[in-house]
């Protein structure tokens, strides 16, 4: 693997839109060729050089890039955005669209992410060491299809609408969470390690989602059934069992309805 | 002698009454009587002949003062900011033409803006509902010709649209309905009991914050599942009793406002409303209706999506391509983050409605006003551009809450020398081409 | 003024006769002339295939529900973080949408393809003034709209009595405040019963509190139809739209028009335009024997020449159906649970919008996209044949290309019937793996030209190249004489035409638009004896049952600011 190093050194007067700091957009080119990709200012177009610097060597091809980005990137959005293979590592916060429809490889932000980061993950390992924002890993508007696949891990706290209409892949937050967790949901794992507020499962159809932490009030649409032993990202112990939502639609497999399970950690 | 213009559209709020009669003098200078609309109605058209109308725009000097000055100077102002801008925030348009849109959203694309309108700070939330999950709903005849279930959760028409429940909603007799509001049963849901509510059958205190959770136990009873005995501060019987009193029905109707799309969860407190008619379809009719505040927060909505594809929030500054996410692209949201450089309000008033962190932003960057009159907007502005009052001083198309497109009429002239809001935007066109060239 | 030669093209035209011998096709002032002076700027259509303009006879491009589609699909613009059919900016307006266009992408992507002409399949009378806005804003291609009349109060009340007077007079004042073309019908009776959640579920099914039936609701409107006079003719959607089973429903339908005479001065001579008949020409009782019966419809439509249809092909792709069907789309959404939109118009009508994906591995879906094609194929009439995909229902429009590739090449069929999950059991539920034939350009040329332009009344005007018709001129990269071998070079020439002539104007050049034209709204005033008495109940319901007033129903001349109206004169 080959690492390149780009740099701020310029920043940008309002928000950076920069969907082309990925392995895929920088694999076989020069970096000459690299510095001039576009990047946008409102609806000025820029070039990558115009704000980074450039270092190291570049991949052939995106499983054989890695890019370490410099400098304080919280007004930089989409970096890490449909990569497919590589690695990005940013040591420093990022802006909206982080990782979002990322497809594969491994994507760090050693900072916090703002709203739409992981939007519709389908694959890879993106790991958030500060907080994220609103929407994490839930789906572009109007689309039923959220997350997919992948594992997206945020060290920190979330805000809200975490994983709306998930499809699948896992997604943890070690932290806190606000309202509106797994709304919609139809596959996937959620798990949520610190407290959460409220609305935990609303509208669920299907899918897994855990609760280590306290949470301030349970959907009425969700009915206990057991105790059960259970390990959980490394945790074992004791969890009760929820099915629902009991308001929404349900599939049957083999005769038996298909619930959306919550496990609350005793 | 003074003439009566009938069939006249009152130009405020979403209920689009088409049945004003204003009395007009001779000279077709002065407004005189305003017949059958509401107060707020009547203000709206009598209040135009009245002195203090501002007739020229004005720009604000270093000291803080206004001075007057023409419209080609701010034509000019405002196409200047128009190219220079990296990207302008063009907010409003709730309370012009659907015409006067057209040629804005030209002006707009060409210097690519975000262009949005009120319901950012509005039903926007039902909008992203209505996005998630669809919307099951009706104009608002088939209310008055056959509905005999009616719920306003968290909306208050008494208030925000006192000819409603005379029109559409409680009293009217209509082909189906003969017995008007005896054959009518009538749910209010409320964090407080409002002046809708003492018109009510059954009046359901929700505690405040929990309309999201109670809706959810509505769909679970629907479905015949358990819940708990008290769901956000309503007892299970009373759920269980409404829920039935719905599905009793034979043609049902929600209407909901700002008690829904304003609360904890927002659009998805809409979601599940809309979810819950969905369900409730499955034992007899029912639909649910927003209830839109300004009369024409629909028709921007409209020309935006027939021409962009979204109805608010829309990023142009791409310029090949419209773009679309409420929370990056919403006008709140781009001046909260400071990610505009320059800002036109248009028809409507940032300053009353908007959070200060996001006003505060507004006013430190260059910006412009649109507005009939002074406001709270126009006096953080750079420039005030008064324009012609649409629906009084200029005819032009609407859209009632249900979506149906009424135009409104012009009964009286404008001032001497006013420009429309069309005049205006064409002028900063033909203007902005001038300077950005023609490509 | 401008003259334009389009020289050694070669020429596809009904009108003409011409089955593509070269030939020269002289323009000037926006009309076809015989010749033009050598100061016409010429064209070099060698190779190239030259027809007239195409006629889009049934699609939901401007409206309130089309327009609810498009906002309400906010994906059907961006999916996974790229624009839904790409990019596509040129000196123009900015397009988006895939299967709902956005009114100027509508346009464009018209020109783009050569089409002159659309027709908005579906006007709710109330909303008038918004089809007509949007008409107003979608550059080039000009259009006309069908206001619905199946499941109106008035037309119930007076087809109840037979009075076909009454019932005509009620249309031509409606034609008039609407700016409406001509007669459409939805789901007869099933609208109106949706209205209290109930649906008519066959011709003789009574609509809730009426006192009528489908099949008289049909029968009265084509009555009226004809002694109206209209250049077009009753356009029906029948009952049962995509239902297992729904071909006797359909048959009973295309039944209604035995016996009727078609009367007008425009040439039209059928009495009944079936419209997205695949959806209507299913066997089976349920998804697991659902099967084609397009055979049998073929069987029936090939011998009545009073029957006209539009095919409704699926093109599998993720699309949005918008109907005025309230119910169909109702239970379309209890089976793929994606959202749903439902409006339903006081006394008038009703509609939903649910998001469709007609994909390659679901059995249904497969069936349906060859049912379509069979349709094509079995017909014996290219004149009464018509192309759509009931845009976007069954597919977008822009997928028409797509279409004509498969119908004229077997070779492309057959890879697709074999590609489908379930192969073999779409094979055994339908004959497209038996059908040989391929169209030729030229019955291409007449189910997208002459067909269309005949059923609609302006064949005086349209649909051909004949000195005095409209200068709407396609020329596509393809040379008859020397056809590609890779059939995605039919689709990629019809996609992108090499020009697009429109009343005499380039509007676009090597697939680009290179400018808006001048389209108009056309609509038909048919002048009928008035009535007193239905001038009298017009009036009573709109004070006692509509919530707009009688005078801000009507729209005014400014909302079509560049008129072409058509009158017809009843037969009285």
């Amino acid at each position: 693997m080959k690492t390149a190093t780009i740099t701020l050194k310029t920043t940008p007067t309002l928000y950076l839109e920069a969907d082309v700091i990925t392995p895929d957009a920088f694999a076989g080119k020069s970096k000459d060729e690299i510095l001039a990709l576009p990047v946008y200012e409102g609806r000025e177009c820029y070039k990558l050089g115009d704000y980074f610097e450039i270092a190291g060597e570049i991949g052939d091809t995106p499983e054989n890039t890695k890019i370490v980005v410099n400098g304080d990137c919280s007004k930089v959005k989409y970096i890490g955005a449909k990569m497919s293979a590589g690695e990005v590592i940013v040591n420093s916060s990022a802006d909206m669209y982080t990782g979002a429809w990322m497809r594969g490889g491994k994507l760090t932000i050693k900072g916090n992410v703002d709203s739409f980061s992981g939007l519709g993950m389908e694959g890879g390992e993106f790991t958030v060491e500060g907080n994220g924002e609103n929407y994490i890993g839930a789906s572009y508007r109007g689309d039923w299809r959220g997350m997919q696949g992948g594992v997206l891990r945020v060290k920190g706290n979330v805000g809200s609408d975490i994983g709306t209409f998930m499809n699948g892949g896992t997604l943890i937050v070690e932290g806190d969470a606000d309202v509106h967790i797994g709304t919609h949901q139809e596959g996937g794992t959620i798990i949520i390690k610190g407290d959460v507020n409220r609305r935990v499962g609303g509208q669920m159809v299907k899918g897994t989602i855990y609760i280590f932490g306290n949470m301030n009030y349970m959907m009425p649409g969700f009915k206990y059934t057991q105790d059960v032993e259970l390990e959980v990202d490394g945790y074992k112990g004791t969890f009760a069992e929820y099915i629902g939502d009991l308001g929404e639609r349900h599939s049957k497999s083999k005769g038996q309805v298909v619930y959306g399970k919550l496990y609350r950690k005793k | 002698m003074s003439k009566v213009v009938t069939d006249v559209t009152c130009p405020f709020c979403g209920t689009l009454c088409d049945d004003l009669e204003i009395t007009v003098s001779d000279d077709g200078k002065e407004i005189i009587d305003c017949q059958n609309a509401c107060a707020i109605g009547s203000e709206k058209f009598l209040h135009v002949s009245k002195e203090g109308r501002v007739t020229r725009p004005r720009k604000r000097q270093p000291d803080g003062s206004y001075k007057e000055i023409s419209y080609d100077e701010a034509i000019e102002y405002t196409a200047q900011m128009l190219a220079k801008a990296k990207k302008t925030l063009w907010y409003g348009w709730a309370s012009t033409s659907c015409e006067a849109m057209a040629i804005g959203h030209k002006v707009a694309e060409k210097a690519g803006t975000i262009v949005d309108n009120c319901a950012t700070v509005c039903h926007g939330s039902s909008l992203l509902a209505i996005q998630d999950v669809g919307v099951p709903s009706c104009t608002l005849g088939e209310v008055k010709n056959r509905a005999d279930r009616i719920v306003f959760w968290g909306c208050n028409p008494a208030h925000a649209h006192p000819r409603h429940m005379s029109r559409y909603s409680i009293f009217p007799r209509g082909f189906f309905t003969t017995k008007g509001h005896k054959g009518r049963k009538i749910i209010c849901v409320d964090c407080r009991y409002t002046d809708t509510a003492k018109c009510a059958d059954e009046f359901i205190q929700v505690e405040q914050g929990y309309d999201y959770e109670l809706l959810d136990a509505f769909r679970t009873v629907a479905r015949g599942e358990p819940i708990p005995d008290v769901v956000g501060g309503v007892p299970k019987e009373k759920i269980i009793s409404a829920v039935n009193t719905l599905k009793e029905g034979r043609f049902g109707v929600i209407f909901f406002g700002m008690g829904l799309t304003h609360t904890l969860g927002r659009n998805h407190n809409i979601d599940i409303a809309i979810n819950l008619t969905r369900d409730l379809n499955d034992y007899t009719k029912f639909s649910i209706i927003a209830m839109r505040g300004h009369w024409n927060v629909t028709g921007s909505g409209q020309v935006l999506s027939w021409q962009y594809g979204f109805p608010y929030c829309v990023d142009l500054t791409r310029r090949t391509h419209a773009r679309y996410n409420p929370g990056e692209t919403s006008s709140v949201d781009l001046l909260r983050r400071k990610e505009v450089d320059a800002c036109i309000c248009i028809a409507s008033d940032i300053g009353a409605h908007f959070p200060i962190e996001a006003t505060r932003h507004m006013a430190q960057i260059p910006s412009v006003c649109i507005d009939p009159h002074i406001n709270l907007t126009t006096e953080i502005s750079d420039v005030h551009i008064p324009v012609a009052l649409v629906g009084v001083e200029v005819e032009g198309c609407a859209y009632r809450m249900d979506n149906v497109p009424i135009a409104c009429r012009k009964v009286v002239e404008p001032p001497e020398g006013m420009l429309t809001d069309e005049e205006l935007l064409e002028k900063v066109y033909d203007r902005l081409c001038g300077i950005m060239g023609d490509a | 003024m401008s003259e334009i030669l389009i020289k050694n093209g070669h020429v596809f035209d009904v009108v003409t006769g011409i089955k593509g011998d070269k030939a020269d096709i002289a323009i000037k002032d926006g009309k076809i002339v015989d010749k033009v002076s050598s100061k016409a700027k010429t064209i070099d259509a060698s190779g190239k295939t030259v027809m007239a303009g195409a006629l889009d006879i049934h699609a939901h491009v401007a409206g309130p529900k089309v327009n609810l589609g498009r906002w309400f699909r906010p994906e059907d613009k961006m999916i996974r973080g790229e624009m839904r059919g790409g990019i596509v900016k040129e000196t123009t307006r900015m397009e988006q949408g895939f299967s709902i266009p956005s009114v100027f992408r509508t346009g464009y992507s018209y020109a783009r393809m050569g089409y002159g002409f659309a027709m908005e399949a579906a006007m709710p009378p109330l909303y008038a003034r918004h089809v007509h806005e949007e008409i107003k804003d979608t550059p080039i291609v000009d259009e006309a709209a069908l206001p619905v009349f199946g499941n109106n109060w008035f037309v119930f009340e007076y087809l109840k009595e037979h009075n076909i007077e009454k019932t005509a007079a009620y249309i031509s004042w409606l034609l008039k405040v609407t700016k409406g073309y001509g007669i459409k019908v939805v789901n007869p009776g099933g609208t109106e019963a949706w209205g209290w959640g109930l649906n008519c579920l066959g011709i003789n099914d009574e609509v809730p509190f009426f006192d009528i039936t489908p099949g008289e609701i049909t029968k009265g409107l084509i009555e009226a139809n004809e002694y109206l006079g209209l250049p077009h003719s009753v356009h029906i959607h029948p009952n049962m739209l995509g239902d297992p089973g729904n071909a006797p429903t359909t048959i009973d339908t295309m039944k209604l028009a035995e016996g009727y005479k078609a009367k007008n001065k425009f040439g039209r001579e059928q009495l009944l335009h079936m419209t997205h008949l695949q959806f209507h020409s299913y066997g089976g009782t349920g998804w697991g024997d659902f099967c084609s019966n397009a055979k049998e419809i073929m069987d029936y439509v090939n011998k009545h020449p009073e029957i006209t249809f539009d095919t409704g092909n699926v093109t599998l792709d993720e699309t949005t159906t918008m109907t005025a069907d309230g119910p169909f789309e109702h239970h379309l959404s209890a089976l793929n649970h994606l959202k749903w939109c439902n409006v339903d118009v006081e006394l008038e009508t009703g509609s939903g919008v649910v998001p469709f994906i007609y994909s390659p591995n679901v059995f249904p879906c497969a069936v349906q996209w060859a049912v379509g094609l069979e349709l094509a194929l079995l017909a014996k009439d290219p004149m009464r044949t018509m192309i759509t995909t009931d845009h976007p229902n069954a597919g977008p429009f822009t997928r028409y290309p797509r279409v004509f590739k498969w119908l004229m090449c077997k070779k492309t069929r057959d890879e697709q019937m074999a590609a489908f999950k379930h192969s073999g059991k779409v094979a055994d539920a339908t004959i497209l793996n038996e059908i040989d034939r391929e169209l030729t350009l030229y019955e291409i040329s007449q189910m997208t030209r002459a067909g269309p332009a005949k059923a609609l009344g302006l064949a005086n005007m349209m649909g051909g190249l004949a000195p005095g018709m409209n200068a709407d001129v396609a020329i596509y990269n393809l040379n008859p004489a020397k056809m590609p071998t890779d059939p995605e070079e039919i689709e990629k020439a019809f996609s992108l035409s090499a020009y697009f002539l429109k009343n005499g104007e380039i509007v676009c050049q090597d697939g680009q638009i290179v400018h808006s034209g001048t389209k108009k709204t056309f609509w038909v005033d048919a002048k009928a004896p008035e009535s007193k008495q239905v001038n009298r109940d017009v009036r009573e319901k709109f004070l006692r049952y509509y919530t707009v007033t009688q005078a801000n129903y009507e729209v005014p001349d400014s909302y079509a600011p560049n008129p072409f109206v058509i009158e017809a004169n009843a037969n009285v």
